[in-house]
């Protein structure tokens, strides 16, 4: 006897949302109104999902209307993070969206005593035999949406989707090229005033004196704020809430703060700490004869988000309720901190969505929203709008996680891996608000009764793990041992940046794979093709190097090299080839990547994820690194944490691999490992050097090829 | 206080303010202009970027003193929806942003560039822009909106 076949199950976030009402909505002249719980954070997540629902519903795109986040009326989708929207929000709402659709069929067909499989719609106008015909708006008064979602309603199959799947323009670019107004930075609200904070240069400082006579005499200001080791202004316009900062920092003294590492030995400060051990996966094998153990270790230093925009925030009190606007990634989440710094019920506090610059992880979003929140309380109701500074955005907001990964690779008298052990040494990877008894919010460790600082943790590996993201090979090697050490210090403030712990550990094994290929003298893309039995890992590599002409003949000063990693081992396939020219200066010349998403639900969308991703990732490898000195944060300036020109820019090629029948995955993060790793392979095939610290700079080239001799 | 006198997307316009104010805080406090945004406060990034006569510079550090008499052009200025600048809809033909924060800037370069050098090449368009920082990785789709546009321009 065969087992019955499993019931059909909603997708996670429709569970935890499950009125089709609070997706989708019917409103007025003929739109329709679509609520995610995801956010706009550049990366065309409105677009997607729009599509995904105008396809469903068979509707034009131009009818839907994409609904800001906002506690007040959207589903609770936690946070946009982790390459999670298009599967958690895009299937929940192919699935509300399919199921609106047939209850719509159904009264149609009651009202036109037309069978409903004999109905079809068309951009919302509902027909069949006999010129019948009704619409969507027609009936919605008749069609309730406040039911819950049903599991086993089937949305249109591949073949029968004409927007899905297509490089549709994304909805909010005209906006952003005619100047209207869609950023938080430029909400205008009547009544607004402007807030600044006042932070400290010396890295924890606690505010302890503050002399407030000269403040007070700027004129236009409205209101000093002072909340034990918080304080800031507020004043009229934006140039008087700077001028009243400038004199509050003239009359303020600080503690003496807390000792950061020695930013030249990283690895000594990372190996030492106080850790919390955890085994991620091993994999035995039966004895095999290890003649030689290739031991090697890799770092990668702090990496700051430094968006373009530093972080913004709005907030207006009524009496003791209060509304925030804010690019936070989860709406939600912020609230449930700020309920608890406020010591206030949750429905007391509106938090609602508007875009600002890309965040690329968490940067200060979410701090600069309470921020805001304890100075609107001075405000006598009016919005307050403060934003940060950018030396606070790259001095006080979370940076990516330095890391130190050790890799040994036992191998065999062929130079073949029989065994292998891969350990991180690394802060946490997140320090997300929303989730804890206490709040991660910056202003609550300064207030008056301080909450302690928040000490990163690692989402659990079912979730793809942090500082462990992409740890464990891809690869079919014999036996392993994956281990991960999370510092239980924190001198420096980390959470989530793109990619988590994925791009140092990429980084890692790639190269190391790299080198055993080199030690063999096997061609590295037919290693890697030898060691997986995945057969889409492997279409994604044959794809790139097909498309690169792998491999191009030798040329001095210029180098090759291949980078692979499935992000979080469950998510989208990527290969990257980077071509590299120079000599103890390098140059990333052209970079190629094949990537499978599943079902591209825009093409042109994930193209573009793709090539921002290797984009981005170039620049941490070849500039970037937070600097400090024992006291202070130093890299708190453009001049002082370079990114890539334009001119730096390598040409991007990117190729898709269709799978229009396997379920939707992200795009955002799947390209930083792969480059990274490409880069630092190719710079061993250009200049005989294998570079294991980030970020690979004229010094470390120059120190590693003295070196070698 | 002083009184500046300028043009402003082809308006006279006359302010009173603190000669030392920046344009930047002016054009979005007093002006309601949104599109210059703040980047660094430093003049390093460029999200700021405004047209002062026939150059691209940025506001965030120009004291209003020296604005006065010039003429500023702001994205507010290059086109509209219905009379769109060729860069804005290379912009969007080619998809080119993905946040769209740098974008105003980049456009207030771009179209500087054009007005100065019509029919520039690839890497005189990378030099025009390497004052702009772009965070999400749209070079490549910038650097070809502006040669599309350049091209449309000197096609019609």
């Amino acid at each position: 006897m065969s087992a019955p076949p499993p019931a059909p199950k909603l997708p996670v976030s429709l569970v935890a949302n499950l009125k089709l009402s609070s997706w989708v909505r019917f409103i007025g002249e003929g739109r329709v109104a679509i609520l995610p719980g995801k956010v706009e954070i550049g990366q065309g997540i409105v677009t997607a999902l729009a599509q995904i629902a105008a396809d469903e519903l068979d509707v034009e795109i131009t009818r839907i209307e994409m609904i800001r986040a906002s506690t007040a009326t959207s589903p609770n989708e936690g946070v946009t993070s982790g390459s999670l929207s298009i599967q958690q929000s895009g299937r929940a709402l192919r699935h509300a969206c399919a199921e609106v659709r047939q209850r719509f069929l159904a009264a149609a067909s009651e009202r036109l005593g037309v069978d409903a499989a004999l109905l079809g719609v068309e951009d919302g106008t509902i027909s069949g035999p006999g010129n019948v015909r009704t619409s969507y708006w027609e009936l919605s008064d008749a069609v309730s949406l406040d039911h819950d979602a049903t599991a086993g309603t089937v949305a249109k199959s591949a073949a029968a989707r004409s927007v899905a799947g297509h490089s549709v323009q994304r909805v909010d670019v005209p906006d952003k090229v005619f100047a209207r107004p869609r950023f938080i930075q430029d909400l205008a609200l009547p009544g607004l005033v402007h807030g600044r904070v006042l932070r400290p240069d010396i890295s924890r400082a606690r505010l302890t004196t503050l002399d407030e006579a000269a403040a007070r005499a700027v004129s236009g200001l409205l209101a000093i704020v002072r909340d034990g080791g918080f304080a800031g202004v507020v004043a009229d316009s934006e140039a008087a809430a700077e001028a009243a900062l400038k004199a509050l920092r003239k009359g303020a003294t600080w503690s003496a703060g807390e000792t950061l590492p020695d930013e030249n030995d990283l690895t000594d400060f990372l190996r030492s700490q106080p850790v919390e051990t955890t085994i991620i996966d091993t994999r035995t094998a039966a004895a095999a004869n290890a003649t030689r153990t290739l031991r090697r270790q890799y770092t990668r230093p702090y990496i700051a988000h430094a968006s373009i925009a530093p972080s913004c925030a709005i907030a207006q009190w009524d009496g003791d309720r209060v509304r925030v606007w804010t690019h936070s990634q989860g709406v939600y989440l912020l609230r449930a901190d700020l309920a608890i710094v406020l010591k206030l019920p949750p429905d007391r506090i509106v938090v609602e969505h508007m875009e600002s610059a890309g965040c690329y992880g968490h940067n200060a979003a979410d701090d600069v929203a309470l921020d805001t929140v304890l100075l609107a309380k001075a405000a006598g109701g009016r919005p307050v709008r403060v934003q940060w500074s950018r030396h606070d955005e790259m001095a006080h907001a979370p940076f990516g996680a330095a890391m130190a990964i050790e890799i040994e690779a036992d191998l065999d008298a062929d130079n073949e891996i029989v065994g292998w052990r891969h350990a991180i040494w690394s802060n946490g990877h997140t320090a997300r608000p929303g989730r804890a008894a206490q709040p991660a919010l910056l202003a609550a460790s300064e207030i008056t009764n301080p909450y302690p600082r928040m000490i990163s943790t690692n989402p659990p590996p079912a979730n793809g793990g942090g500082a462990d993201r992409n740890a464990v090979p891809l690869y079919d090697l014999p036996a392993w041992t994956i281990t991960s050490h999370r510092l239980l210090t924190m001198p420096v403030r980390t959470s989530s940046l793109r990619t988590l712990g994925a791009q140092g550990n990429v980084f890692a094994i790639e190269s190391q794979l790299d080198e055993v290929a080199a030690l063999r003298g096997e061609d590295p893309i037919a290693f890697r093709l030898r060691h997986l039995r995945d057969e889409r890992a492997k279409d994604v590599i044959r794809a790139v190097a097909r498309r690169a002409g792998w491999k191009p003949a030798r040329q001095t000063g210029t180098g090759y090299g291949v980078g692979f990693a499935r992000y979080k081992n469950m998510g989208a396939y990527c290969a990257a080839i980077a071509e590299i020219e120079g000599a103890d200066d390098i140059r990333v010349k052209r970079l190629t990547l094949a990537v499978d998403v599943g079902e591209a639900i825009n093409p042109d969308g994930v193209i573009n994820q793709i090539e921002g991703g290797a984009i981005q990732a170039t620049s941490w490898v070849l500039k970037e690194r937070v600097r400090f000195d024992r006291a202070h944060i130093t890299s708190t300036s453009w001049t002082d944490y370079p990114i890539l020109t334009f001119s730096e820019v390598p040409a991007v090629d990117v190729e898709i691999i269709q799978r229009p029948d396997i379920e939707p995955v992200g795009a955002g993060e799947a390209a930083h490992g792969p480059v990274t790793a490409a880069i630092a392979n190719a710079v061993f095939d250009c200049l005989g050097v294998r570079i294991r610290d980030l970020p690979i700079t004229r010094d470390r080239i120059i120190a590693a090829m003295e070196l070698a001799s | 206080m002083s009184t500046i006198q300028f043009k402003l997307n082809g308006a006279a316009v006359s302010v009173d303010v603190d000669p030392d104010q920046t344009l930047l805080n002016v054009l979005r406090g007093q002006f309601g202009i949104t599109s210059p945004h703040f980047g660094c406060g430093a003049g390093e990034c460029g999200a700021c970027h405004v047209m002062v006569g026939d150059r691209a510079m940025a506001s965030c550090d120009m004291p209003m003193w020296s604005v006065a008499d010039k003429a500023i052009v702001t994205l507010e200025g290059l086109g509209t929806a219905e009379q769109p600048h060729p860069l804005q809809r290379a912009f969007i033909t080619e998809q080119a942003m993905q946040c769209g924060y740098c974008v105003s800037g980049i456009l207030i370069s771009a179209a500087a560039l054009l007005a100065r050098n019509p029919s520039p090449t690839e890497a005189e368009v990378k030099t025009a822009l390497d004052r702009n920082l772009c965070r999400c990785g749209s070079h490549n789709r910038m650097v070809r909106a502006v040669l599309r546009a350049a091209s449309e321009m000197a096609t019609s």
